[in-house]
């Protein structure tokens, strides 16, 4: 049963992901964290974390993760991937076996016209869920936040700052 | 096409992206460079503009975009067999070292270094997640008038516990509909 529902859960996370990255944040931190319990606001941001500093994308990552978690099993690990891919690979390859111009489609463009300002607001649901007392304990945490987010927008390197904050962590909170 | 040498594109198409898989970094956009870099300079296996045009598609579907391409390009070079092979390719390398960590990590999370590092990468992470948010707002030309949506998108999520899901159906729906009725009227 828990397969199952683990399946599904990560079945809607691809098929409503929209916007790629962190834009499916807030999708998987509902599903998992609110709707599913499955992880603590502080396991899923480790897993975000996690997830920037290893190769690939972080909706797979995430899936690869949870599933195991979810379930102590690498069954879990592999239905949740698989789960997350398959919408992809049904909407894909049917586009492409009926080489439909998709993005032609004035109904696609009427969709996409509003979804491009939603997935900003993803973006932000995702930060402001994040954005909790678990993950910032003290001032120093603001301090990190404030940093990162300018040394961010000035482009560095997003793997440096996480393994520059985590060496500052291990001095701060010693 | 021989089967030999179909078998070999397959090996090709999964090899090509078991290596885009490895070694990127971050997911979907950073990864649309080295994409491009493999499949339209190296391999050919795809003109430039056709590629350009496929990322607006992969773009515009749901799910991963870096699944999206590996499937686009596979089905392109192969068919179905292509797309699984290019699937698999792409996914394998960070399943492998997710699932390793997945298995440490849930043993060593509690201990006292690790929970220290955490503790300051923690912060690092929602920063990075909020910094691109003001980028983002510009290049698809936010302006005050609009910014209502993004923000009551996001707090009906954040606040009031709303399903992404739901949010995402009803501005499709909305959207679409909107559209429709407004166009007769500006002509």
């Amino acid at each position: 049963m828990l397969y199952l529902i683990l399946f599904w859960t990560f079945f809607k996370i691809g098929l409503f992901g929209f916007g790629g990255g962190y834009a499916i944040a807030a999708l998987i931190q509902h599903e998992v964290v609110d709707v599913n319990a499955w992880l603590t606001v502080t396991d899923f941001t480790n897993i975000m974390a996690i997830s920037q500093i290893t190769p690939g994308p972080i909706a797979i990552n995430c899936a690869t993760y949870v599933g195991y978690s979810a379930t102590q099993s690498i069954i879990g690990s592999l239905i949740a991937t698989i789960a997350v891919c398959l919408p992809s690979l049904i909407i894909m390859g049917i586009i492409c076996k009926f080489l439909i111009k998709f993005k032609s489609n004035k109904y696609v463009s009427y969709a996409m016209s509003g979804l491009k300002p939603i997935v900003l607001g993803l973006l932000a649901s995702a930060a402001l869920l994040l954005a909790n007392a678990e993950n910032f304990i003290d001032v120093y945490s603001y301090i990190i936040f404030g940093i990162v987010a300018i040394a961010s927008l000035f482009k560095v390197n997003p793997i440096m700052l996480l393994v520059l904050s985590g060496i500052a962590g291990f001095y701060i909170y010693a | 096409m021989g089967r030999k040498a179909s078998i070999k594109l397959l090996l090709e198409v999964f090899t090509s992206f078991f290596k885009i898989g490895l070694f990127t970094f971050g997911g979907g956009y950073a990864m649309i460079p080295i994409i491009e870099r493999d499949i339209v300079d190296k391999r050919r296996w795809m003109p430039r503009e056709e590629f350009i045009e496929m990322l607006a598609l992969v773009q515009s579907v749901p799910g991963p975009i870096s699944i999206n391409t590996s499937i686009y390009v596979g089905y392109k070079v192969l068919g179905w067999a292509g797309a699984i092979a290019a699937i698999f390719g792409i996914i394998i390398p960070s399943f492998v070292i997710i699932l390793l960590i997945a298995i440490v990590f849930t043993d060593i999370s509690s201990n006292p270094v690790i929970e220290r590092v955490f503790k300051g990468i923690r912060p690092a992470v929602v920063a990075l997640i909020a910094a691109p948010i003001v980028r983002m707002a510009k290049a698809i030309g936010i302006t005050w008038k609009t910014a209502w949506i993004p923000i009551a998108a996001a707090l009906l999520i954040w606040l009031a516990g709303v399903s992404p899901v739901y949010i995402i159906l009803a501005t499709i729906c909305i959207s679409i509909l909107w559209n429709m009725f407004k166009k007769p009227n500006n002509k």
